[in-house]
């Protein structure tokens, strides 16, 4: 069920940035949500996008350092508590959020957000237990 | 394993025979130079030193130094002591930096070198029944051709493949038993990968030893070398100026090498002072070659940074050892006081499971050194977080801190993002040389 992706190392370097973008866009591929996670030496851009083994594909032709991690995907309404009720769900089951970050939103009703767990397979089946739709590859490309 | 060697007579004489045949050749050397060489002759009458205030090993000290610049300005022809009728080979060092240095032999002085490769082959477990596949280079350097004389020497088997082509290294090793691997250790360890990525245990090939050496290597690349190939892995030491590789070797306790004492004089030298070092301090190598005719050198500097040590050995030999070069003269570093060689942080690297590809950046700000080194982290060493990589950036600076004594910003970047020249990694960027600090 899980949602695979991106994480490109970037050293803090004019140019690096773009380098990654440019080459996504001439695969042809569209990003669907990003975050950035850095340090004083170096940044990891975390991207899920269409196509991430063609992105890797063209991320590492272009130069970049590139892996790919499963993590989990949930839709959820676009109201007040229901990211609430998602990170409630998983701190009674002892579950941590190592980072999460939210898709580019598309819909007036549903939002997006990505969750990096330590176990995907536990998270998941405790948030279907819960009512929480989860997300896989095909919806990627679907939003 | 019972003790052999290719020259029983001159590789077991007793230190004072060793030390007897060393002051009656190299009276007849200095002499022979002086007569021959001008270049040599000029500098001895600067220093107004003259053949016959050199009486034995003890008068060495007064002839003056011969370094790799004069070699370059008597390029090509300028310390040849002999008419070139007479000789029969060039070879040449492989000149990273500026001018080559070129070498010249006579047959003596090939088959003299030829019998020192062939004393490594035989105190690595070589004999007649051996197949020794030299994959040094040919050519110019001195790597294959030295090897294979010796081979030759020892009556082996002689496979002469040269450097590259991995797969059909591979494929004669297997096919036709190769017993004895002669090769760069950096080399070794490739082929070493290569058998393994192929599907290859270490006990599928017949090789039992490999003659490793032409550049810096560690004792854990030995270690991953022997592992992977299931071998005893032998260094060798030599270089072209003063003959080739098999000046010096190791024998079975693999712990320093033999220099052959009976064709050179081998000194230790303070690098700053030229003052000569007692025997089992650190300091420059030098030597002196006995009996050669076409290239003579005398106290010819090495810049191999190194120690020496007589001690009797279990294998039989009598020849003083000479520690594996921890550095270079002109490599070595002072950081922030402390002498620093690029050798101690690829023994760092390679003990923490880091390929030796790294970069090390000096530079000065508010009067202070700043010491960064960047190493490439392995493709498995990535994933998605920061946190990993920052604390293998710890562990990894802390180890050096333990090695050098100093504490370098160590830095974790991309796999083949360091800068490389001819394939090799560039090793060292010095800032400070723009403040006029020469180091």
């Amino acid at each position: 069920m899980a949602v695979k992706q991106l994480s490109i190392f970037v050293e803090n370097k004019e140019g690096k940035l773009v380098t990654i973008t440019d080459s996504i866009a001439k695969a042809g591929i569209d990003i669907r949500a990003m975050s950035v996670a850095d340090t004083q030496d170096f940044g990891i851009f975390r991207l899920i996008v269409t196509d991430p083994e063609k992105a890797k594909q063209a991320l590492e032709s272009s130069g970049c350092f590139v892996s790919i991690t499963q993590v989990v995907g949930v839709t959820i309404p676009d109201e007040p508590g229901a990211l609430a009720k998602v990170v409630n769900v998983l701190a009674r089951h002892n579950i941590n959020i190592e980072y999460m970050y939210a898709f580019i939103t598309v819909s007036k009703q549903h939002a997006s957000v990505v969750l990096r767990v330590a176990d995907n397979e536990a998270a998941e089946k405790i948030l279907i237990e819960n009512g929480i739709t989860l997300m896989d590859e095909s919806d990627i490309v679907k939003i | 394993m019972e003790n052999r060697y290719f020259q029983k007579e001159q590789e077991t004489m007793p230190v004072e025979e060793i030390k007897k045949i060393q002051n009656e050749k190299l009276v007849k050397q200095v002499k022979y130079v002086y007569d021959n060489v001008k270049y040599y002759r000029d500098l001895m009458d600067a220093k107004g030193v003259k053949p016959e205030d050199i009486q034995s090993t003890a008068d060495l000290h007064k002839l003056p130094f011969l370094k790799k610049d004069d070699l370059r300005e008597a390029y090509p022809y300028g310390l040849l002591a002999t008419d070139l009728k007479n000789c029969v080979r060039i070879q040449s060092t492989s000149g990273t930096t500026g001018k080559r240095v070129v070498a010249f032999y006579t047959q003596n002085d090939v088959d003299m070198w030829e019998e020192c490769c062939a004393r490594a082959i035989v105190a690595a477990g070589g004999t007649s029944e051996d197949v020794c596949q030299v994959c040094y280079g040919y050519g110019l350097f001195t790597g294959g051709s030295g090897l294979h004389g010796g081979s030759h020497k020892v009556g082996s088997l002689t496979l002469p493949m040269s450097s590259g082509n991995t797969d059909r290294q591979i494929q004669f090793m297997m096919d036709l038993n190769s017993t004895i691997l002669c090769c760069t250790p950096s080399y070794a360890a490739y082929i070493g990968e290569s058998l393994k990525e192929k599907g290859y245990k270490p006990e599928d090939n017949k090789l039992k030893a490999g003659i490793f050496g032409a550049e810096p290597w560690t004792e854990e690349m030995r270690r991953d070398i022997q592992n992977s190939l299931g071998i005893k892995a032998y260094d060798i030491y030599g270089l072209t100026e003063i003959s080739g590789p098999g000046v010096a070797f190791e024998c079975c306790e693999q712990s320093g090498m033999h220099i052959n004492e009976d064709h050179f004089i081998a000194e230790i030298i303070d690098p700053n002072t030229g003052e000569v070092l007692p025997e089992g301090t650190k300091g420059e190598l030098v030597f002196t070659s006995l009996d050669k005719e076409a290239f003579p050198l005398l106290r010819y500097r090495t810049r191999d940074i190194c120690v020496l040590t007589r001690k009797k050995c279990s294998c039989g030999r009598t020849f003083i050892k000479m520690a594996k070069p921890m550095g270079r003269s002109d490599d070595m570093m002072i950081i922030k006081g402390v002498n620093v060689f690029p050798s101690q942080i690829e023994a760092v690297l390679l003990n923490n499971g880091y390929a030796p590809n790294y970069q090390i950046v000096l530079d000065r700000v508010n009067n202070s050194d700043t010491f960064d080194v960047f190493v490439e982290m392995g493709e498995e060493d990535f994933s998605d977080s920061p946190k990993y990589i920052t604390k293998k950036e710890k562990e990894l600076q802390d180890a050096m801190k333990a090695m050098l004594g100093i504490n370098p910003k160590l830095h974790l970047v991309a796999p083949k993002t360091i800068a490389r020249s001819e394939g090799k990694a560039v090793r060292v960027i010095d800032h400070r040389k723009r403040y006029g600090i020469t180091i």
